[in-house]
């Protein structure tokens, strides 16, 4: 059998669009301070409520990485008028969804619950945020499960690649060399005292948005915050941000050990670019060239041409400050210098020459048609609107966002990827069996190889 | 809530769901195919699996990969999906661009072989072979995977092997078993098409007809060989696994009843008053209140021919031996098989089930899948909006008659990871050392 030369036939042409516009939303402030956001979008009887406060990862004091991640946990883990199991129980018996997590630049407390269910469930989440207890058997709880989380990770080659190549890549000093939820020292050495220090500086009105959207006016929104949250007092938040600086000048091959692993995990990156930079649309949209999508250029080369993957793609992480820069792939241990190859490559192309008209096509009519199927949930549409208030972004940003799409121009791709792209500066993390990969990576010339064990400490 | 259900068949034995949402302008394209792992004959494991990533190698007028293509620059979302009764494709796209999803499909199902290579076949095996050392090889605890199936399914029985497959027979794949496959399994009246969100029926219909119509009806496929097992295991069976993991976890199974039955909602309220979230009963016992385990779930299977499986997923705290483990779940279940939970326990499984179900029923994709799932088990995608009702229906008495039937010590089946004797603890440090304590 032989490959078909195609095209024979015409492929259906679409029919005219139907409008689509990004629910409509509305702005409200609380005397307190505390910020409102609110969607009404009637489709199913349901509404999220997202409060995110300022006390992300970057607000940890260092030696004390972790504060952040384990205080938002504990706001779920019991308040001044119930321990934690009675909490818990109280939003189920509801029927709510409710997490709490800080990621970088936030901490964020998120309840999805049927409409019947909202305004008890909203009690609750003020009371969550207002009267968290820090009892000292849950704050021990948490530390220890966080240790039992670090101890897997050492045998998990997925997570820990990811995990060891933000260490690499910022400066010793940066909050963003440390893990997020903090690590084995830093967490051990965190009690009740501190946790609760952070708590009363950092969740204030003031540093609060409720994002609200799903089947509510913007009017009964606002009577269940202030319900929930009007009487709530608290001092003045102030911004922190992360130092974002690199590591390295140089190239480095980072190699942790993982013996007989069948697999390499790797990465390839550096220190991207902050989420407000000018230039997010064109980097964006070049991203998706480069390795965004199924069909970009990396995945294409080592999964559908050479077979080496299961999937390789790219991506630029949105912080405040400058996120990563990374290409992610997991490929059999003994081509593990022939993938990186090829990724090197993609990189260097895209920066010297442009790229194809179809190419840029195919990744701006995605982000453009793709738009209204990011926004089906009411907890995609909460989402989308706590971006906009993390990173300030003006009200008409999603209005405008498809046809600032549309007007990327594949000059401004090449421009992008000369100036956001630094080949000379990546940084290649491999986890994987050093008996196979170490040799052939050496002999790249790609940079100095170095050789961790899984706690990222060099070993001979 | 109530989902507007149209159905009707092809005359080549189609059957086609059709459902309106005009909240947004999006639209879900969703085929399952009634073919499976369980499908597999001896020596040819993971060849369903490896067969759904040949249908995005192209057909007679699709370019390899062509098909991510043209959905993704239409601003569509796709993919595929095997499991051991059903293979699902599937788009969610703007609904303008609806007849390309369903042109695509239609070619794939009528016109696939003329596209396939030996080359083609070569890459994607490469590829599912990564996908194996991804998912399962280089994954702690991945192997649970195959190996759970194989301990609760006798050995000639459709369920016990593999559905990614062994690198052996992925490597003994020939392009005359997918054609053998192709006419056997991807015919119009073994499959199911669903259609849901923001489109015109009547133009739909006709396009269906036109794209879909012409496809011959296939020879009807073998069938499968009897399923039924008996109610119980019967016995405690255990196996024991040694992985390169830092602690260790305990899968443990109940067969229970096929997915759809009175008895199977039971079941799945069990599960979620077991290990759904954290107000659950292991999740409570086990994490909050002994820390015994740094986690606790459970979650069905849900297959609906022979038997189901119920299971119980329990990961050990730094410190806690394995013994230990399996001990603390076990006194959890028996004391559940004793006394029963109590009703706030069902209550509160059922309504977190509930709000979980209407929220999935936001996503067009997720509407479309689970009608799909309905009209190929039942012939009756109108079960979709029963869900509801026959979650609210499950009394205490029901949740805990099922218990008493199913959880006992003779129909279990405990899959136990246990940290290799070699585990690298001169890596640990002194840091993690000491919080093993």
């Amino acid at each position: 059998m032989t490959a078909p030369t195609t095209r024979k036939v015409d492929r259906p042409q679409p029919t005219g669009p139907r409008e689509y516009q990004f629910p409509r939303f509305e702005r409200r402030r609380l005397d307190n301070g505390v910020e409102l956001v609110v969607a009404p979008v009637t489709k199913l009887p349901l509404v999220t409520v997202a409060v995110l406060v300022d006390a992300g990862a970057v607000c940890d004091v260092a030696g004390r990485e972790g504060t952040a991640q384990l205080v938002a946990k504990l706001l779920l883990e019991g308040t001044a008028a119930s321990d934690g199991a009675e909490l818990i129980e109280r939003f189920e018996r509801l029927g709510a969804s409710v997490e709490a997590q800080a990621d970088w630049d936030a901490a964020a407390v998120t309840l999805t619950a049927l409409s019947e269910h909202l305004p008890a469930a909203f009690d609750l989440l003020g009371e969550v945020i207002r009267t968290p207890a820090f009892r000292v058997r849950e704050v021990e709880r948490l530390k220890a499960e966080r240790l039992a989380e670090l101890l897997q990770l050492r045998a998990e080659p997925r997570g820990l690649a990811d995990e060891l190549f933000s260490r690499f890549l910022y400066t010793a000093s940066s909050r963003y060399a440390r893990s997020e939820g903090g690590d084995e020292r830093s967490t051990q050495g965190i009690d009740r005292d501190q946790l609760l220090a952070f708590y009363e500086t950092r969740y204030v009105p003031s540093g609060t948005t409720v994002v609200v959207a799903g089947d509510i006016s913007a009017d009964r929104a606002d009577e269940l915050t202030r319900h929930a949250l009007g009487t709530w007092t608290g001092g003045a938040s102030t911004r922190v941000l992360a130092d974002d600086l690199p590591a390295r000048q140089a190239r480095g091959v980072h190699v942790i050990a993982k013996p007989d692993a069948p697999q390499s995990e790797l990465r390839i990156g550096h220190v991207g670019i902050p989420r407000n930079h000018p230039d997010f649309f064109p980097v964006n949209v070049m991203n998706a060239v480069l390795g965004g999508l199924f069909n970009s250029r990396i995945n294409l080369n080592l999964r559908e041409v050479h077979g080496y993957t299961y999937g390789a793609f790219s991506s630029f992480e949105w912080r405040r400050q400058a996120g990563p820069f990374v290409v992610s792939t997991a490929v059999r241990s003994d081509i593990t210098d022939a993938a990186a190859r090829e990724v090197l490559m993609e990189i260097d192309r895209i920066r010297s020459e442009a790229i194809s008209p179809d190419e840029l096509s195919l990744a701006t009519s995605y982000l453009d048609g793709v738009f209204p199927i990011r926004f089906e949930t009411t907890a995609a549409i909460a989402a989308a609107l706590s971006v906009l208030v993390l990173h300030a972004l003006p009200d008409d940003y999603y209005d405008r966002y498809r046809a600032r799409v549309r007007a990327i121009t594949s000059d401004q791709i090449l421009e992008a990827a000369q100036r956001h792209l630094h080949p000379e500066t990546l940084q290649m993390v491999v986890v994987g069996d050093p008996a196979a990969v170490r040799a052939p990576l050496e002999a790249m010339n790609f940079g100095d190889a170095t050789l961790y064990d899984t706690l990222g400490q060099p070993t001979v | 809530m109530h989902i507007p259900i149209v159905t009707f068949r092809l005359q080549n034995g189609l059957f086609v769901t059709l459902s309106e949402d005009h909240t947004a302008p999006i639209v879900a394209v969703n085929l399952w195919y009634h073919v499976g792992s369980a499908n597999e004959r001896p020596g040819r494991t993971g060849f369903a699996h490896l067969f759904e990533h040949m249908l995005f190698q192209g057909s007679q007028d699709v370019d390899a990969n062509e098909h991510f293509e043209l959905v993704q620059r239409a601003g569509g979302t796709l993919n595929g999906s095997t499991w051991l009764e059903r293979t699902n494709y599937f788009e969610t796209l703007p609904s303008n661009q609806l007849e390309l999803a369903l042109w695509l499909e239609a070619n794939r199902m009528g016109k696939l072989l003329p596209a396939m290579t030996q080359q083609k076949l070569d890459t994607q095996r490469d590829v599912v072979m990564n996908e194996r050392r991804w998912s399962m090889d280089n994954q702690p605890y991945g192997t649970w995977m195959e190996k759970l199936p194989a301990l609760c399914f006798p050995e000639k029985h459709p369920f016990h092997h593999s559905l990614i497959g062994s690198m052996e027979d992925l490597a003994a794949a020939s392009l005359d078993d997918i054609a053998q496959f192709f006419a056997t399994y991807y015919t119009p009246d073994n499959a199911v098409l669903t259609i849901a969100g923001d489109f015109e029926p009547g133009v739909t219909r006709a396009m269906i007809e036109k794209h879909f119509g012409p496809i011959p009806r296939g020879q009807g496929r073998p069938p499968l060989p009897d399923m039924s097992l008996p109610p119980l295991f019967g016995q405690w069976k255990r196996e024991i696994v040694s992985d390169d993991i830092m602690l260790p976890r305990l899968f443990l199974a109940f067969r229970s009843p096929v997915f759809g039955t009175d008895e199977y909602y039971a079941a799945s309220v069990c599960g979620a008053a077991l290990g759904l979230r954290n107000g659950s009963r292991l999740r409570r016992r086990l994490v909050r209140e002994r820390q015994i385990a740094a986690d606790a779930s459970a979650f069905t299977y849900d297959l609906a021919k022979g038997a189901d499986l119920l299971v119980v997923d329990a990961t050990a705290r730094p410190g806690v031996a394995v013994e230990q483990l399996e001990q603390e779940v076990a006194y959890e279940i028996d004391q559940v098989v004793r006394d029963g939970f109590e009703a706030s326990e069902v209550e509160r499984a059922i309504a977190v089930i509930q709000t979980m179900f209407v929220s999935s029923m936001q996503e067009a994709g997720e509407r479309a899948d689970r009608l799909s799932l309905f009209a190929t088990y039942f012939g009756s995608p109108e079960r979709l909006n029963e869900e509801v009702d026959r979650y609210a229906a499950v009394s205490t008495e029901r949740v805990n008659a099922f218990v008493h039937a199913r959880l006992g010590e003779n129909n279990r089946a405990s899959l136990v990871y246990v940290p290799r004797d070699d585990a690298p603890s001169e890596l640990l440090g002194a840091d993690t050392a000491a919080a093993a304590q």
